[in-house]
């Protein structure tokens, strides 16, 4: 689902031009229909298209140490996160233009029945890999379990209406080791991509996860995309054993397939038609 | 060595003449003539490193790689680490380093060897052991017998009556026999009086140091009065001492002025024409990366201009860039960076390691070693083995290349009955092997122990006293100009002026007609033990028009007798008619030799009666003191009293082949390798080993022979013999007339032609001094490459270089020079590539030669077997090694329409530090090493498997396109495919998987694979360490993956390693395994169906060859190698002489004989002494 909001018809238009300084969030709303209902487990993403995270500069702009806690990293960034490194001479954490873009949007999800909204439950951990979250992420150490203190000194990235520490209150998704945070830190390859946001998981075995019917989508719009002509989307998706939706490896598969099928017919016929003239031709001794 | 020799050079004025005086080193200082060191090392201690970096870095990829480096230090630039590059390079360097100091090293060891040794220099009157170097131009040094000579000198006096010397010319010409110098008289005056050579302060002026070997003019001003200086007085540098005890010598030229060094010509690096080719697709490779990199960058610049520029929300533009075009500017050279991986640095290092490796197998190779001599072979350059694949024009020398230079008398027929055949017990003529019984010589005690004869019925014969079989060995052992020395009382050394005459003195010899002594009047022959002295009458000395010689002796008897022996063709005609059914048995006989390839002589004789004799004797004095016409009164006199001879029979010679000469021949004919024979032997002897080697044979439509004398004559034979193979080569019409009207006079590349037939052509070296002049040059070329055989004879070494450089510079071939003399240098250094035979002429062949080793015959291996094997090997690898790279490199190309142009790398990298040296190095290697498409043993069987390198098949610009374009595919494969598999997809478990450390993981893997399969589809010759080395490349690419992904990496560097976990994360991912495999197939589909559809409807002859072959070994083993081929030439020739005026002369004159004749004390120079001048050398 498009939120982005260029067409004016859209009910995020309004937000279309927020910046990331503005104070007042603004909010949309976006009623859709499922036409069937999602059995298994369901993954929320968010995509964005037109983002280029794939950028030489936007890619090594991060300091791997300084994620990784290393506490002279975190006052002292690497060079590679230019001009992203130091605010008003504070060293920024996370610093680098990746951290400083992180999306920010909140989404939220109601089931409409019967004019009744009802949030539908989204769970925020368990989305990035194991690997970043325990070995890759780490936050700073130090004395006591302090976040606040152990940030102390840094300042937080330009466009970040909170510092880093303030991501989550929960202790084990804050900081560095925030899920949202490190799923963003993992670059995309494409510029179109989308990224895991929530999941909802299925409470019984009786009823669909998600069954089909009328939803709300409840966006707190902060994330400005319209001056890069970029999109914003919500993709609801389940997954297979072959992961998630992609036509085209089926389709590949079925026209190699018939290639090779067609290639093989040709060559038996070439084979058989010409083959024998060559092993009977006479070669001098 | 040339550059800095050419800057002393240049620094000199330029020699006009030279001026020395004997024993006063001070003049001669003045004008700072070179002494004699010779320098042929390149650097020396302080200026290998500049002057090697230097010549390293002339090579366009070593620049290259220190530009990239340059740029990747610039930090708006870099896009991948500076050590990324250092490493390779510094890698590189070193080891080239090192392998040119080992050889500079090699080289100095030898100048330092040969200008240490000793010789004794004339000091204030003493003789004083001197090293060679320290040898200065007007110098009076002593050789004594068996030395080398010193340096140019001019004799002054030697030990000999006339001061003769007698020198070997082997290094210098090829030449074994003996040559005759002799002093002024002046001069030679001086004996060994060293007082007198002390006061000798004769003064030389001469020309300035030239390469004519035959040509010397100087006068020696000597108190007061000038003397003509010449050739014949010359000693040159690289001759050998014999039959002399002792000379003194005036040196002339010293160290790189003597006319053996300027004779050897330049040195020049020799390069492949792949290395040629290897250079011209470099820069392609450049103009092509240059070209994908202006794409980008313009398409960054657009990119920044329509996104980037908007895009600055989230990421600014870097410091100091204010505008897209500025960028766009900065990323081009960010491009040139990452995509350098096109010109792999890794691939020179991997051509000299492949070309290392091929000649260790050369070196090795148990079948190249000749056991007798205990050589094996050698590859001395190990940069030219795969242009061994691509030979196509054979320039070889002939006496101790074909030949072994040795003559041994072979066959004989004495009155009607034909002797040296081997027969059993039934009669069937049987094969001489090393275990036939010789025949036992013992009842002689003055036996040669060397010779060595199988036909028992001779001996029987001698032994018998058969009348005929004594007068055929007496006339041998009387009818010669051969020099007797005997050291020790039994050990005779026959010193003969042609090797032939030697071999029929030492038959005689063996049979018990050993000739023993001379002086002018005398023979003394012992005959059965029994010692007889013959009076020598006259000497009918031999020359070429004559091309007989006879001798009338006196027999102790009082019989006169007159002894002839000369070729069939002439003395037929003198025979008496009583003879007729005697000289058809011979004809026969004679066929027979020569269809063995022998050298046959006739001989008669003839009783004299003694009236007659003393007319004709009184005649002949009057004739050769006659002032005008001496030489026709002369011929005359002869011709009359050499007629109505009586027919004694006739001998063969075999100038003995190396063994399997015509076998090698003919295989290498049938790989279609022309061969050009160049010897510095006379014409008739050089065809006639050009049949008993099977170069020319009957079955040839025609053998030309070009001996014109003038330009004009010249021209006329080689249009004539032109027109006869190929009429229509003079229309106007003929495509290759036409192709050089258009084209430009200078650079011409004349292309094959076919003739109408099988044609051969003999050139003397004259007429081929006129045929080398700039206009004739194209119709030698031409006229010549029409033959399938071509035999220059009487040909200067300089002149076989020339000749070599003719079809270098007219024909688009590969050449290989192949000799064994000093003679041969200059040719082999001028080819392609030289091949030393390390036989009797010394070792200057083999020193200056690419490949060497002991016999002809491994030619056909080297060429057919290692050639052909390094060739295919080095196209595959070149094949293989630009399509990985492609592959590789292209990958980024696409990635960058999706990165917005930021030169972001699509692979870790890491990875891209590996590729190249690890991941895929060893398999490559592997196949380039231990390729092989038939065996050894096939290889030879079929020739003409050989014929595709020598038209450049395997690796050309259009098969580098091909892997260009496979590359490129390739690469679209490689990108689009995880491209698809990845876009907008999920992890089964939902987490991420599109991510870009994902994507590059993926992406590398699929590439790996898939070149790993693809040289897996090259190799056709699977050995252990093949399938050890891609396996464990691919194993060793999981291993170091997984290891630099795990957590205690990324721990330890953090900065280093950030893919951690994506291997995990990634790899077990189903739908990734399938990206990968679907990848391999779509990579490698085309391939096998282009090759299969190749194979099957347009198949090559080698294809053909390679069915029959696989066919055939399913059947049992070929058959063994060929029977030895029979000879049924027709052609006959009576050549057993010298090619120059025999001693006759001398002989008669007495000048050489130790105690000294009457009439040659005098010293002065009578008419006859001038003839000898003439005659002798």
């Amino acid at each position: 689902i498009d939120y982005t909001g260029t067409e004016p018809s859209s009910p995020c238009n309004k937000c279309l031009n927020v910046s990331w300084d503005s104070t007042a969030p603004c909010n949309c709303t976006i009623n859709f229909t499922l036409e069937h209902s999602f059995e298994s487990n369901v993954f929320m993403y968010y995509g964005l298209s037109n983002f280029y995270q794939n950028h030489r500069r936007y890619v090594k702009s991060r300091d791997d140490s300084q994620l990784n806690g290393d506490n002279s990293s975190l006052l002292n960034p690497s060079k590679e996160c230019e001009p992203y490194r130091t605010n008003e001479d504070k060293p920024i954490a996370p610093c680098g233009a990746i951290a400083n873009s992180m999306f920010n949007d909140t989404l939220e999800l109601f089931r409409i029945e019967n004019n009744t909204r009802t949030r539908i439950t989204l769970v925020k951990k368990g989305i990035a890999w194991w690997t970043d979250k325990n070995v890759k992420f780490r936050n700073p150490t130090g004395d006591g379990n302090n976040l606040t203190a152990l940030f102390q000194g840094t300042t937080k990235p330009v466009n970040w209406p909170k510092p880093v520490y303030l991501l989550d209150s929960e202790p084990d998704n804050n900081g560095f080791i925030n899920e949202d945070f490190i799923v963003w830190m993992r670059t995309a390859a494409l510029p179109t991509f989308r990224k895991l946001y929530r999941l909802i998981e299925r409470k019984d075995n009786l009823q669909p996860t998600l069954q089909a019917g009328k939803y709300s989508l409840d966006i707190t719009y902060n994330y400005p995309v319209h001056s890069f002509d970029g999109r914003k989307r919500m993709i609801l998706s389940t997954i297979s054993w072959m992961g998630g939706k992609n036509p085209f490896l089926g389709i590949a598969y079925i026209t190699v397939g018939s290639i090779c099928f067609f290639l093989g017919v040709v060559l038996l016929i070439i084979h058989h038609k010409y083959g024998n003239r060559n092993t009977s031709a006479d070669i001098p001794n | 060595m040339s550059l800095f020799g050419l800057k002393f050079g240049k620094k000199k004025l330029k020699e006009e003449e030279r001026q020395l005086q004997a024993n006063n080193r001070d003049f001669n200082l003045q004008f700072e003539y070179a002494n004699n060191t010779i320098k042929t090392s390149k650097y020396n201690f302080f200026t290998f490193l500049p002057l090697n970096l230097f010549e390293q870095f002339q090579r366009i990829a070593n620049a290259y790689f220190l530009f990239l480096l340059i740029l990747q230090l610039i930090p708006q630039i870099s896009s991948l680490a500076w050590f990324t590059t250092v490493v390779p390079l510094v890698l590189v360097l070193a080891v080239s380093g090192v392998k040119d100091a080992i050889d500079d090293f090699n080289r100095h060891k030898s100048d330092k060897h040969v200008n240490n040794r000793p010789v004794q220099v004339l000091i204030n009157g003493m003789l004083k052991d001197e090293k060679w170097m320290n040898v200065q131009v007007g110098d009076i040094i002593k050789l004594e017998n068996n030395n080398f000579v010193t340096a140019d000198l001019l004799l002054l006096s030697s030990s000999e009556p006339h001061s003769l010397t007698y020198i070997e010319t082997a290094e210098l010409d090829g030449e074994t026999n003996l040559k005759v110098k002799q002093a002024l008289t002046v001069t030679a005056e001086l004996g060994e009086d060293l007082q007198k050579l002390t006061e000798f302060n004769g003064e030389v002026r001469c020309e300035a140091p030239n390469n004519k070997l035959d040509k010397f003019t100087g006068t020696l001003t000597l108190r007061g009065e000038k003397y003509a200086l010449d050739n014949e007085k010359m000693l040159l540098r690289g001759c050998t001492i014999r039959n002399t005890e002792w000379c003194f010598g005036l040196v002339i030229y010293a160290g790189p002025d003597t006319k053996l060094m300027q004779n050897s010509g330049k040195t020049t690096f020799k390069r492949t024409s792949i290395d040629r080719l290897m250079n011209v697709l470099v820069l392609v490779i450049f103009a092509f990366l240059g070209l994908m990199c202006l794409i980008l960058a313009i398409g960054n610049g657009i990119w920044e201009y329509n996104k980037g520029y908007y895009f600055q929300v989230y990421l600014p533009w870097a410091e100091g860039v204010d505008s897209a075009s500025y960028s766009g500017f900065l990323m081009f050279w960010s491009y040139v960076i990452i995509l350098n991986t096109v010109v792999p640095i890794s691939l020179y290092v991997s051509v000299e390691i492949i070309r290392l490796g091929n000649s260790f197998y050369i070196n090795w190779d148990s079948k190249m070693y000749y056991p007798l001599s205990d050589t094996p072979a050698q590859a001395r350059t190990t940069t030219l083995n795969e242009e061994l694949g691509q030979i196509k024009y054979i320039f070889s020398d002939k006496t101790g290349t074909l030949t072994q230079n040795i003559m041994c008398f072979n066959k004989c027929s004495i009155n009607g009955k034909s002797y040296g055949d081997v027969h059993d017990m039934s009669g069937q003529r049987i094969e001489i092997t090393e275990n036939t019984e010789k025949v036992d010589f013992s009842y002689n005690q003055l036996a040669d122990p060397k010779f060595a004869f199988y036909d028992h019925s001779l001996v029987e014969a001698v032994k018998l006293s058969d009348v005929p079989t004594h007068r055929f060995f007496r006339l041998l052992s009387l009818c010669h100009t051969v020099m007797p020395e005997e050291k020790k009382e039994g050990s005779l050394v026959y010193q003969a002026q042609s090797p032939d005459e030697g071999a029929l003195v030492t038959a005689a010899r063996n049979f018990g007609f050993v000739f023993r002594a001379r002086t002018p009047e005398t023979i003394t022959v012992v005959e059965m033990g029994e010692t007889k002295i013959y009076k020598l009458l006259a000497i009918l000395d031999f020359n070429n028009v004559r091309k007989r010689m006879s001798v009338i002796v006196q027999s102790p008897e009082g019989d006169l007798t007159l002894y002839c022996k000369g070729a069939d063709t002439i003395l037929y005609e003198l025979l008496h008619s009583s003879c007729d059914s005697l000289k058809e048995e011979t004809t026969e006989h004679l066929n027979e030799f020569a269809g063995e390839g022998l050298r046959t002589l006739v001989v008669a004789y003839k009783n004299l009666d003694k009236d007659y004799f003393q007319d004709w004797s009184k005649r002949h004095h009057e004739a050769s003191t006659a002032l005008e016409g001496r030489e026709d009164k002369l011929s005359e006199l002869y011709e009359e009293i050499e007629k109505d001879l009586m027919l004694l029979g006739a001998t063969a010679i075999e100038d003995k082949l190396q063994d399997g000469v015509p076998q090698t021949i003919e295989t290498l004919a049938k790989a279609n390798i022309k061969i050009w024979v160049l010897t510095g032997d006379k014409q008739e002897t050089a065809m006639n080993i050009g049949y008993s080697c099977n170069l020319l044979n009957d079955d040839m439509d025609d053998v030309f022979i070009i001996e014109g004398s003038t330009s004009g004559d010249v021209l006329n034979e080689l249009r004539n013999a032109r027109k006869k193979m190929k009429p229509d080569s003079f229309l106007d019409s003929d495509e290759i007339n036409i192709q050089f009207e258009k084209s430009s006079k200078n650079s011409k590349v004349v292309p094959d032609e076919q003739a109408n037939g099988v044609y051969g052509l003999v050139i003397t070296g004259h007429s081929l001094a006129y045929a080398l002049e700039g206009n004739l040059e194209l119709e030698l070329v031409r006229t010549a490459c029409l033959c399938k055989v071509v035999i220059c004879c009487r040909v200067t070494p300089l002149q076989k270089a020339q000749v070599v450089e003719l079809v270098k510079k007219y024909k688009k071939a590969v050449t290989l020079a192949i000799g064994d003399g000093a003679n041969d240098v200059s040719m082999i250094k001028t080819a392609h590539i030289g091949v030393g035979i390390s036989g009797q002429e010394g070792m200057q062949a083999v020193l200056s030669s690419d490949f060497s080793f002991a016999q002809f015959r491994y030619l056909q291996r080297l060429l057919l077997v290692h050639g052909r094997w390094s060739y295919i090997r080095m196209c595959k690898f070149l094949k293989y090694f630009f399509y990985k790279n492609f592959a590789f490199t292209l990958v980024h190309f696409w990635y960058g329409f999706f990165s917005g142009f930021s030169a972001q790398t699509v692979y870790d990298e890491w990875f891209i530090t590996l590729y190249n040296l690890v991941y895929t190095s060893l398999p490559v290697l592997g196949m380039s090493l231990f390729d092989q498409d038939v065996d050894d043993r096939w290889s030879m069987l079929f020739p003409q498997l050989y014929v595709p390198g020598q038209q450049n098949l395997y690796f050309n610009k259009v098969v580098f396109v091909k892997c260009m374009l496979q590359g490129i595919y390739s690469s679209l494969i490689l990108f689009f495919i995880p491209f698809g598999a990845m876009y907008n997809t999920m992890r089964s478990d939902g987490k991420a998987i599109a991510d870009y450390q994902s994507f590059a993981l993926m992406a590398q893997t699929c590439l790996l694979i898939v070149v790993s399969v693809q040289i897996g589809l090259d190799t056709s010759y699977w050995t252990v360490v093949n399938q050890f080395f891609i396996w464990g490349s691919l194993s060793v690419y999981f291993a170091i993956t997984f290891t630099m992904y795990s957590d205690g990496m990324y721990l330890i560097f953090t900065a280093s390693f950030p893919f951690i976990g994506t291997a995990r994360n990634t790899l077990g991912q189903p739908n990734v395994w399938l990206a990968i495999f679907l990848s391999i197939t779509l990579c490698v589909l085309p391939v096998v169906g282009f090759r299969f559809l190749k194979a099957q409807l347009r198949p090559t002859p080698s294809d053909k060859v390679l069915l029959k072959i696989k066919e055939a070994k399913k059947r049992p083993p070929p058959p063994s190698p060929k029977r030895r081929l029979r000879r049924t030439s027709t052609r006959r020739s009576g050549y057993a002489f010298s090619h120059q005026h025999g001693f006759g002369a001398l002989i008669m004159s007495g000048r050489n004989m130790r105690p000294k004749s009457p009439f040659a004390t005098t010293g002065t120079f009578s008419p006859n002494s001038d003839k000898y001048k003439h005659k002798g050398l």
